[in-house]
């Protein structure tokens, strides 16, 4: 069986399953934010089972329309943080917390084997740390909420073997940004994509999580990576439990482990020796192309989302931007993904480089990634950002432009106010 | 037997172009529905009939999990969306809310803008013009949840479903 087969046979409490099979899988976190839960909690009021299956297993937090920039979105505050207090939902986070992708796993609510739905389709970020994570809709968070129980159909896996070693003006978003032009952004429908491979060994959590993220990009159910030494220290100070929940999920590792002689498993090798720096062009995020063939000048960067917004993109950027002055035709936007993220880079001075450098640096949310809430960008203007998507009016006006580029890209592309290549 | 006039739409249709994310504040169908294919074509909500249909070609729905999305169809009048290929979590949101969908690989080939296309879910037929499309049959288990209006409402007549 592959890691994903596995995970959902012992959730559904069988000793095998195969891709194809439905099941009924018991759900060990299911996390809804600010935008998707209204919904979600509109539809469970409907089914009328009164109280939720676990208010401990459930997470909230706000992180799309922080602080509330509209009287619509502070309903759905109101409405939520009534949901929290009648249902008393243990792990809700409101407006101060950061993005839900960034704090799921540093607050230790993502363990490796375990099955996690979000009504979020970036849920996938989480297979980072070799959970089954994939995101659902309201009406299916809603069945969670009453029964903590969802139907899946098995998926096929494909598992990307990554050798190499990568430059040091190219990142792991290049990495991925590479996979999906390879794959397309329907090449992994209803797939699971698994990371594997020296490469991904040697990966940070944070990178993991960059690869992991935008699995939901190709298709993809899921993005998972096999738990490791990096995953349990990362875990270690984060989780219930703390030691004796480590050493549990040591001892159970290895019954999780993708068999690799699986039916259902393709693997393909991806070389990234030769990587460069990458882009994903308007309007599709498998429009991959060199940052070095476009040459386009830019009005707005944004650094940060639940993609890579993290302590390490923080770094990367600060890297590049320490004493220089962000171009005047262009401005930049630094929203850091989490509280514990913005803390970090309060500590290491990178807040200052950004300010220094003229970048408007705002407490963690989403930002402009969707277009709901800050940062929107008008008709004609164009935006570099290090998140996930770049469809037709993603980040505001239809007739914008969004590019997709790593924190190093960003930063360099900001000081010449033009798509720019970083130097090795 | 279900009859109705044809909105045509490319590869890749994804969520935000269905629904941006700007009116993901609303919850109920009517606002939603004002907005609907806003990314290509802000007309779009008061030129469709009630009963229209919408033909597309792969991976309609990709992007977000919004459920916001096949609401803001639903509600606009739209009865099915038939396309060449849908992404996975708009297919299982459409079902949950009662919007049709029905995959359908070369329907592109044979439809255009405008023609009026008839669909028979009993048999698995599409009929435009001179052709016949033959399209997979919706399991009994889609079709009660279909005609239900969705999940929910299925839920509450059927409370003791198990997947098949």
């Amino acid at each position: 069986m592959t890691k994903a087969e596995k995970i959902l046979a012992k959730a559904s409490k069988k000793d095998k399953v195969e891709a194809g099979d439905i099941i009924i899988a018991d759900i060990d976190i299911a996390m809804t934010h600010d935008l998707t839960g209204p919904l979600a909690v509109e539809s469970f009021e409907k089914i009328g089972t009164g109280k939720v299956w676990d208010p401990s297993k459930i997470v909230i937090p706000f992180d799309h329309q922080v602080p509330a920039d509209s009287l619509d979105s502070a309903n759905n505050h109101i409405l939520m943080r009534e949901f929290v207090r009648s249902q008393k939902i243990e792990n809700f986070y409101d407006v101060k917390q950061g993005v839900c992708h960034q704090i799921l796993p540093e607050l230790g609510h993502v363990l490796p084997g375990t099955v996690i739905v979000g009504a979020d389709s970036h849920t996938c970020t989480h297979g980072a740390l070799g959970a089954f994570a994939t995101g659902i809709g309201s009406t299916d968070m809603a069945m969670v909420f009453a029964t903590g129980k969802l139907w899946f159909k098995v998926p096929e896996t494909i598992r990307f073997n990554i050798t190499g070693e990568l430059a040091s003006n190219v990142s792991a978003k290049d990495v991925i940004l590479h996979i999906l032009g390879e794959t397309g952004a329907d090449g992994a429908t209803y797939k699971a994509c698994e990371y594997a491979g020296e490469t991904v060994e040697k990966m940070s959590i944070s990178d993991r999580m960059v690869l992991s993220n935008m699995a939901i990009e190709m298709g993809g159910k899921t993005g998972m990576v096999e738990s490791d030494e990096k995953t349990y220290q990362y875990l270690e100070g984060r989780v219930k439990g703390g030691k004796s929940t480590i050493n549990r999920l040591k001892a159970e590792q290895k019954r999780f482990i993708t068999d690799l002689e699986s039916p259902s498993l393709e693997i393909r090798d991806i070389d990234v020796d030769e990587l460069e720096p990458l882009l994903s062009c308007p309007h599709n995020v498998d429009n991959v192309k060199p940052a070095s063939e476009v040459d386009v000048e830019i009005d707005q960067v944004f650094l940060g989302s639940c993609t890579n917004g993290r302590i390490e993109d923080l770094r990367d950027a600060a890297r590049i931007l320490k004493g220089e002055t962000i171009a005047d035709s262009t401005r930049m936007l630094v929203i850091p993904a989490s509280r514990e993220t913005y803390m970090k880079a309060l500590d290491e001075g990178l807040i200052k480089i950004f300010v220094e450098a003229g970048a408007l640096v705002s407490a963690p949310c989403c930002g402009p990634c969707l277009g709901g809430h800050t940062g929107i960008i008008g008709p004609g203007e164009t935006s570099l950002s290090t998140s996930n998507r770049n469809f037709k009016g993603r980040q505001g006006s239809p007739e914008g432009e969004v590019y997709l580029c790593s924190a190093k890209v960003a930063a360099k592309s900001a000081i010449e106010g033009r798509i720019s290549v970083p130097e090795l | 037997m279900m009859e109705g006039k044809v909105w045509k739409f490319g590869d890749d249709i994804d969520t935000d172009i269905i629904l941006p994310g700007r009116y993901l504040i609303y919850t109920d169908e009517e606002r939603l529905s004002q907005h609907c294919m806003e990314g290509l074509d802000s007309e779009f909500p008061n030129k469709v009939d009630n009963g229209d249909f919408i033909v597309a070609g792969k991976n309609f729905g990709c992007g977000s999990s919004r459920e916001h999305a096949p609401i803001a169809i639903k509600g606009c009048g739209i009865r099915a969306v038939i396309a060449e290929s849908f992404a996975r979590i708009f297919y299982r949101n459409s079902t949950n809310v009662g919007l049709t969908l029905i995959e359908a690989p070369g329907i592109s080939q044979y439809v255009k803008e405008g023609d009026k296309i008839q669909i028979d879910m009993d048999t698995g037929v599409i009929i435009a013009g001179e052709n016949r499309i033959e399209f997979k049959k919706l399991p009994p288990f889609m079709m009660g949840i279909l005609e239900e209006g969705g999940l929910i409402n299925y839920l509450k007549k059927n409370p003791n479903i198990e997947p098949q």
